[in-house]
């Protein structure tokens, strides 16, 4: 769910296009947009306050077989939520869910993660590598 | 158990919805139909789930005795927290027993309106005939008949309007149909 | 004061904002903004309307940013209008910190520190020349420099301290906060109350007033602990579910302002915290919020209440640009028939002064 949620619709369709069919479904709700009271701690990891509020998309479907699938999405995108949610859904299903884990969820993961890692190396190159001054008094 | 959908059209079913509930509350003991409906598991009555779609949200605790599937399906709609006593609930939705009136969160003396709403599912509710309701809202007299409600209401409703301005006001919902009887309304039986 | 409601303004409002409306797209001649641009060019701008409009959404705030012609106090007020529009979900679990992707991460308190001091992209160093390459456009920038390393641990630095016993703990708690956007503030202010209305505080304000207490209005001898910046996982747990799930990722810039508390009879002198958190990347507006939230811990921590930023009721009633912005602008609705009283009152005073 973390990686769709990470993903945006364009992206996760065009996954989809290498996957198996996904199932038909109907709306149990949504996709709808609202909010969520994003929290922080006090310094950090005391006691918990508002920060502010994310916007967030959900969408709740169910298959034909009765499966129900859920998505909880930061951000606007009403297709990135239902897809989420259909695929919350067909993943379920222990006899989908092998080809879709590897068509649709672990390629995203792995884009994720380059993306992650190429923002920790840039981060590491701004890594400061002190060298002591010796004669410096 | 399966989660049925609510509104189709959420926003404006919830708002024709809304619509309904202030004419109910500004002409107590008119009947209003409820048209924009939900597919609410038994055993909510349909204008009684519309009602709670529409009113309660995260912020609102509800209490009901509606059992597991209406508590999944509020909990998924309506994203409400549920509670275990009736006292805690900002609304409440009885298909039962109507929980004690005076049982019920009655807001104070200067905030009143922090008080409860009880949506009581009845057998039958018939306008213009029965009940003579008078209060505000009410230029001379309204008629209301109610099927299925508890035999000491009377009292209690009396006991509810002397807390004036705390107190409950109440949905009656049977049906597609509901009526409501605010704290200010007074009833006087048939006779 | 008093207005009154006047009419037979309409032709001339439709009016003002259809040249409004023309002003804010400039010369047709040039290419009109995108938000695509906005949101990536002008993301510290973007950043600042999330923060103080209290709502993340990059797209949303770009669009306020446009509408209002760059004037971001109107953009915040434009995003807090809109999340009135929208249902509340719920409250996420708080967001961990310390599990942050570092993209900066710097300490003034210790040189060498368990990860390292990371500079991220910032406009430290930087000498503040106006650079007239970027004057010209259709430059291609080079890509920064990448480092692939083993994944480093970060410990906050208020950690290291707490290790050594040094660091006033901050207890632990669940309790639910107290939310702004639903109750109105009330004074006494818990903690958990002012760092909300800090977080979408008006930088400007907090940045004064920060700088009030290091000069001597408020007793403070502040180091920065840490400030990191980078992204967070957003947690929520939706009640149909039961367990929580990922939203996504945001990015959030923090500062632990470290400062020295000389003990009181129950506490040993020990160092004690000032905490900014705010949406995006904005490191002076969390630097200012950790220097203020520091002024105004002074009651709880036994310290004298002198100083304006140590003043819960001025700082908490006065650091929101959108109500400061309401209240300053409703001088300019119509208030004929109050000033005419004013008016009668002067001419009546000066035939007084004038008979005599």
């Amino acid at each position: 769910m973390g990686v769709l949620a990470r993903a945006d619709a364009a992206s996760i369709a065009a996954r989809l296009d290498d996957a198996p069919a996904l199932p038909a479904h109907s709306r149990l709700r949504g996709p709808e947009t609202g909010l969520v009271m994003a929290r922080g701690r006090q310094g950090g990891d005391g006691a918990p306050f508002n920060l502010g509020e994310v916007t967030v998309t959900r969408c709740s479907v169910r298959l034909a077989d009765g499966t129900v699938g859920h998505a909880y999405v930061a951000g606007r995108d009403a297709r990135q939520a239902e897809l989420a949610a259909v695929l919350d859904a067909a993943l379920q299903d222990p006899a989908a869910r092998p080809a879709l884990l590897a068509a649709v969820i672990e390629p995203l993961a792995a884009e994720q993660a380059a993306r992650a890692a190429r923002d920790a190396a840039r981060a590491a190159a701004t890594r400061v590598e002190f060298f002591t001054m010796a004669t410096m008094r | 158990m399966t989660l049925t959908p609510g509104f189709a059209d959420p926003v404006p079913d919830a708002q024709s919805c809304f619509r309904a509930l202030l004419e109910a509350m500004a002409r107590p003991g008119r009947v209003q139909r409820i048209k924009a409906l939900p597919e609410a598991p038994v055993p909510l009555a349909p204008a009684a789930a519309a009602a709670l779609l529409t009113l309660a949200d995260a912020e609102t605790p509800v209490w009901t005795d509606g059992g597991p599937a209406a508590e999944a399906w509020l909990r998924f709609h309506a994203g409400c927290p549920l509670v275990a006593g009736p006292g805690d609930a900002a609304f409440l939705l009885a298909v039962g027993g109507m929980p004690a009136l005076a049982s019920l969160e009655a807001g104070t003396e200067e905030e009143p309106h922090r008080s409860a709403t009880l949506i009581l599912q009845v057998a039958a509710l018939e306008q213009g005939e029965g009940w003579h309701l008078s209060g505000p809202g009410i230029e001379h007299v309204h008629r209301l008949r109610v099927e299925g409600l508890p035999p000491g209401f009377l009292a209690e409703w009396s006991a509810n309007a002397a807390r004036f301005p705390r107190g409950a006001d109440l949905l009656l919902c049977a049906g597609t149909r509901l009526a409501a009887l605010p704290r200010t309304t007074r009833i006087e039986e048939a006779g | 004061m008093a207005y009154v409601a006047v009419k037979g303004g309409e032709r001339a409002i439709e009016a003002a904002h259809a040249w409004l409306a023309e002003e804010r797209r400039g010369d047709p001649a040039l290419p009109e903004l995108t938000l695509a641009q906005i949101e990536a060019q002008l993301g510290l701008a973007v950043d600042r309307v999330m923060a103080e409009g209290a709502c993340h959404d990059r797209g949303l705030a770009a669009l306020a940013i446009k509408q209002a012609r760059g004037d971001l106090i109107e953009a915040a007020f434009l995003l807090r209008a809109y999340r009135t529009t929208l249902p509340r979900f719920g409250a996420s679990n708080p967001i961990e910190t310390d599990a942050m992707r570092i993209r900066r991460r710097i300490s003034a308190t210790y040189k060498e520190l368990p990860g390292g001091q990371v500079l991220g992209p910032t406009f430290d160093y930087t000498h503040r020349l106006l650079d007239f390459a970027l004057a010209a456009e259709g430059g291609t920038v080079p890509p920064a420099p990448e480092r692939r390393t083993d994944a480093v641990p970060m410990p906050r630095v208020t950690g290291l301290l707490a290790q050594e016993g040094l660091m006033a703990p901050e207890p632990p708690s669940e309790a639910e906060p107290p939310d702004l956007t639903r109750e109105p503030l009330g004074f006494p202010a818990d903690r958990p109350l002012r760092l909300q209305a800090l977080a979408r505080g008006d930088e400007g304000f907090l940045l004064s007033l920060g700088y009030s207490t290091q000069r001597g209005y408020g007793n403070a001898h502040p180091f920065v602990g840490e400030i990191r910046m980078g992204a967070v996982t957003v947690e929520f747990e939706p009640p149909e579910l039961g367990f929580p799930i990922e939203l996504g990722e945001i990015t959030v810039t923090e500062c632990q302002m470290v400062n020295q508390f000389a003990g009181s009879r129950t506490e040993p002198p020990q160092f004690t915290r000032g905490y900014g958190l705010v949406f995006g990347h904005g490191e002076r507006k969390a630097m200012a919020m950790a220097l203020v939230d520091r002024a105004l811990r002074a009651e709880e921590l036994g310290e004298p209440v002198e100083a304006p930023a140590q003043n819960q009721e001025f700082v908490l009633y006065h650091c929101d640009n959108v109500e400061a912005t309401g209240f300053v602008e409703h001088l300019k609705l119509p208030h004929y028939v109050d000033f005419q009283s004013e008016l009668e009152k002067i001419r009546l005073l000066r035939r007084e002064a004038e008979g005599e």
